[in-house]
């Protein structure tokens, strides 16, 4: 997902002048989070976190990068390190009656070329674990 | 309602939860080191130590739509997110479809735009309550918020109660409400190939609403196409073509919206 020079920026729509509002807000909803365990946790900097991202949760792993340092500037995971696991799409294809690996919510079986696929796999955005102090 | 974030039970007014985070931040540490894999502090100065969580980031967002689900469930109501791009025609699907029901049922409105009352007037006119939530910069509707907009908007038992997100074919599809279904609207104008451009709002949605139909003889628009790339995303997508301007295929809405309703007036004590 980076982009190359000179290649066209893939901004979603409905993003105001090149901001990614969605990854923002998703920044805004982790931050919630880390703050709201910090409490429980016991825990009052946070240094790095592992997300994991699906390949079908439609997030643009560079936008989400951007916004979190933006996002965190001033909280308790003020300068954390983000630390993204890309997680592969997985689909059951119901001719073939097994998974498959899909890459977009659009792709047709790599088997038999059937688009009857139901994702189980792939489309979560999940905090794993924290590095905290 | 709102136990989960503690901002107050019974108020009637939707307000902002977007606190600024601007408490005492002491800046005494050096903003310019290095925050690599190998930079490590001096022993005794910090304890680093691994947390395990494993959270949903939209969690917060999922207990709210929760709740929502609750209440319409509870109260035997039919909750709806309209989804689009802008102008696909949301608002005036929503006025005449109003127009044509509002003698059979009660219905109830919240429109979602970033600026703006003017989509909850329109719909005032029709003579059916409406709530405007206008987002600001955020270009979704949150459960919180719509969560909030309910104990203001207070729809009645039974009723068919419609959310008008903000037009946008992104973030919303991640946001659940607590709707009982996403409906995506798309209108002919926009090329037939939104489904595959913008996967995750139609595979999110439970009906796709093929709208401007009426315009179909001076476009190149490829309906069979478009249904075909809808369904490549979402194999069990339901699709209604029609023109919300002449009326034309609004049967079919109706009778679908009837259905949904009858079917979740079964849980209803
Ligand atoms: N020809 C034609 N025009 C339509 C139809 N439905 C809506 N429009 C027109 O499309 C334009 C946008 O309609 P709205 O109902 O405001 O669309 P919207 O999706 O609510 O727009 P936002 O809330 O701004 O995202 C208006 O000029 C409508 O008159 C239709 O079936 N046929
Ligand atoms: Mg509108
Ligand atoms: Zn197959
Ligand atoms: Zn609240
Ligand atoms: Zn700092
Ligand atoms: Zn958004």
């Amino acid at each position: 997902m980076t982009n190359t020079p000179g290649a066209d920026l893939h901004l979603p729509e409905g993003c105001m002048a090149g901001i990614a509002m969605h990854e923002m807000s998703l920044c805004e909803s982790i931050l919630q989070v880390l703050e709201q365990q910090a409490e429980t946790q016991q825990y009052s900097k946070v240094k790095t976190v592992w997300l994991e991202i699906g390949a079908l949760a439609g997030v643009e792993t560079e936008a989400l990068r951007f916004s979190f340092d933006v996002v965190v500037q001033g909280s308790i995971a003020d300068h954390a390190q983000l630390e993204i696991i890309e997680v592969p799409g997985q689909a059951w294809c119901m001719p073939c009656s097994r998974n498959v690996v899909v890459q977009q919510l659009y792709d047709l079986c790599p088997h038999c070329g059937s688009h009857q696929l139901q994702v189980n796999s792939g489309d979560q955005m999940r905090i794993k674990e924290l590095e905290v102090e | 309602m709102c136990g989960v974030c503690g901002c107050g039970e019974g108020h009637s007014h939707s307000h902002d939860h977007d606190h600024e985070h601007d408490h005492e931040h002491s800046h005494d540490h050096d903003h310019h080191h290095e925050h690599d894999a190998a930079h490590s502090h001096a022993p005794g100065l910090s304890q680093f130590r691994m947390v395990q969580i494993e959270q949903d980031i939209l969690a917060k967002n999922n207990r709210y739509a929760a709740e929502n689900r609750g209440y319409f469930g509870e109260r035997g109501i039919l909750a709806l997110n309209l989804v689009s791009s802008p102008g696909s025609g949301k608002t005036t699907l929503l006025t005449e479809t109003i127009a044509l029901l509002k003698n059979d049922l009660d219905i109830a409105v919240i429109e979602g735009d970033q600026q703006t009352a003017r989509d909850a007037e329109r719909i005032r006119a029709t003579g059916v309550p409406a709530l405007q939530i206008n987002t600001g910069k955020g270009c979704h509707l949150d459960a919180h918020r719509v969560g909030h907009a309910l104990e203001t908007l207070q729809p009645k038992d039974r009723s068919l109660l419609f959310i008008e997100n903000v037009g946008n074919l992104v973030c919303p599809s991640s946001f659940d409400l607590g709707e009982a279904h996403k409906v995506v609207i798309l209108s002919v104008t926009e090329g037939e190939d939104k489904p595959i451009k913008y996967p995750d709002m139609f595979h999110a949605a439970d009906l796709m609403i093929l709208n401007k139909t009426d315009l179909l003889p001076y476009l190149d628009f490829d309906t069979e196409q478009c249904i075909h790339y809808a369904k490549q995303v979402n194999p069990h997508i339901k699709i209604l073509p029609l023109s919300a301007k002449t009326g034309e295929g609004m049967d079919s809405w109706l009778r679908w919206l009837k259905a949904e309703l009858e079917l979740q007036r079964i849980d209803y004590a």
